[in-house]
């Protein structure tokens, strides 16, 4: 039998992490620049991606019983998260080696409690559901996704908001050394978004930490984001890091980038075209080549629970 | 007895292999997404992957049938402009494609919501112009037309420089954002027309 020793390689040869870590990072940021012009998918293999670990103890909820939803592989493979690049497919290939603990989230602003809690805390002391919602992205597509979280308002309440806690503010992290997206100012980083109070107060308003039962993935806002039914996706920020209770409007990053584009509100409504698309379709993902589109609905099908927080206000005006 | 030898020159060469290289070269991006599409490669929302692609390639193959001309006055090659027409209509080819896979996929033919589209979508509005003058320089490719039309034949084909800023144009206005790579197709884009000035001005 024959063994082949291995190789002996000299420690000159050995590339340090710190090179090798520096030479992906360069390949990365090549890719990303080069875009579309030179598709990357020839330059980069796809690196196998690692799923994200169970997550115990789940309550089932009757939220969205009967919806069909979207494949799992659908859900982590195309999505906006600019934090990680621009197109769809940058996300799952540039979030895989995001760090996402340990993980604190500061609560500030109009409240008696301020202070900070840990994400494992989170995951521990409240108790994770699992909720079936539809997803509606402002550009005209559309997902039905298994959430697991919990509604926004057991968190909040926890740092007793006062009377003069009128809106509620958020921040994605800011870490452009991990996000590569930042290092480019397509928007103003880092991501903010707001809600008024009675928003985030209200049951649907979900902060999520998974998706089919498995902790949230890093391209879709690992460890904690936003999912806001009834609102354009953009609404629902990712990976956060701060929470502030305000008494005026907060800024909203897409809102201050194209006010016309974008509203603070953002809700759903197909009677408000976007001013270059129709609202009053979507595509559902995953149904392929022959799909045709959805109509979509009023607040996203989500009239019954929230149409009544605006009441009396002219969606048009503040869409 | 004088017995001539073939010639291999490199003229003869070019002649007959370079025009076909050049057309499956021309082709593959074609091939390349009738394989994706077959073997479920497109993006989870493939109706897009496609429209996207296929409007990459378009405006990839209009400005290069546009680089030919400064790049003959460049390097000298007068053979290049052989290869304009052929490379001209594969711009249209690729237009086509993407405007089909708009109309059939992404609207399944729903005429009322596609004029709808095309006056009230400015990006529209300007990618639909360019798709009508580039629909009339391909109908007019042929030797026949060239001999009918005479002096206008000319004139006729200079649309290509307006389609080619409508269809950068029909890119920028579409991009939520991220304004990157429509500006490089128009950066690509005013050196070409630069380059040419550059030569007129010289003569």
């Amino acid at each position: 039998m024959l063994i082949k020793k291995a190789a002996r390689i000299a420690s000159s040869e050995i590339t340090d992490e710190k090179h090798w870590k520096q030479r992906r990072q360069f390949l990365k940021s090549f890719a990303l620049v080069a875009g579309g012009v030179l598709s990357p998918s020839i330059l980069l293999a796809d690196e196998a991606e690692k799923l994200p670990a169970a997550m115990p103890h789940i309550k089932h909820t009757d939220y969205g019983k009967g919806l069909k939803t979207t494949a799992y592989k659908d859900i982590r493979a195309y999505n906006n998260f600019y934090e990680f690049g621009t197109r769809k497919e940058d996300p799952a290939r540039y979030a895989q080696d995001f760090i996402t603990r340990p993980w604190t989230i500061k609560v500030s602003g109009e409240c008696e409690a301020a202070g900070e809690i840990g994400m494992e805390d989170i995951l521990s002391q409240i108790t994770q559901q699992e909720r079936i919602y539809r997803f509606r992205c402002v550009e005209g597509w559309a997902m039905v996704v298994h959430w697991n979280g919990f509604s926004l308002s057991e968190l909040l309440k926890r740092f007793k908001p006062t009377s003069k806690a009128k809106y509620v503010a958020f921040e994605t992290l800011y870490d452009p050394k991990q996000m590569p997206g930042q290092k480019r100012r397509v928007l103003d980083w880092p991501y903010r978004e707001g809600l008024r109070i009675d928003e985030a107060m209200h049951p649907l308003t979900m902060m999520v930490t998974g998706i089919y039962g498995r902790l949230l993935p890093n391209q879709n806002g690992a460890p904690l984001r936003l999912i806001i039914p009834w609102k354009y996706g953009f609404k629902s920020i990712k990976s956060i890091v701060s929470i502030q209770f305000t008494e005026t409007q907060p800024v909203a990053t897409w809102n201050q980038q194209v006010a016309k584009e974008y509203g603070f509100y953002a809700n759903v409504n197909p009677q408000v075209d976007h001013p270059r698309w129709s609202q009053a379709y979507h595509r559902n993902i995953g149904e392929g080549i022959f799909s045709r589109k959805q109509k979509t609905e009023m607040f996203n099908g989500y009239a019954d629970e929230v149409a009544h927080l605006y009441s009396g206000m002219d969606l048009k005006k503040y869409f | 007895m004088h017995i001539k030898k073939p010639q291999f020159s490199a003229e003869k060469l070019r002649r007959f292999l370079l025009k076909p290289v050049l057309f499956l070269l021309a082709s593959s991006p074609a091939g390349w997404l009738l394989y994706d599409a077959l073997n479920g490669q497109l993006s989870a929302n493939p109706i897009e992957d496609l429209t996207y692609r296929s409007g990459d390639w378009a405006l990839r193959f209009l400005l290069i049938t546009l680089a030919l001309s400064p790049l003959k006055n460049a390097t000298g090659w007068t053979f290049l402009i052989r290869y304009r027409r052929m490379l001209g209509l594969f711009a249209f080819f690729y237009v086509l494609l993407h405007f089909l896979i708009w109309l059939a996929l992404d609207h399944y033919w729903e005429f009322s919501e596609i004029s709808e589209d095309i006056v009230k979508r400015p990006y529209i509005t300007v990618g639909f112009s360019a798709f009508i003058m580039l629909l009339a320089l391909a109908l007019t490719s042929t030797r026949k037309a060239m001999r009918k039309l005479g002096r206008n034949w000319k004139k006729l084909h200079q649309l290509i420089y307006p389609a080619a800023v409508l269809a950068v144009l029909h890119y920028l206005w579409l991009v939520k954002a991220d304004i990157l790579q429509p500006l490089i197709y128009a950066g690509v884009l005013v050196f070409l027309l630069l380059a040419r000035r550059i030569k007129e001005t010289q003569k």
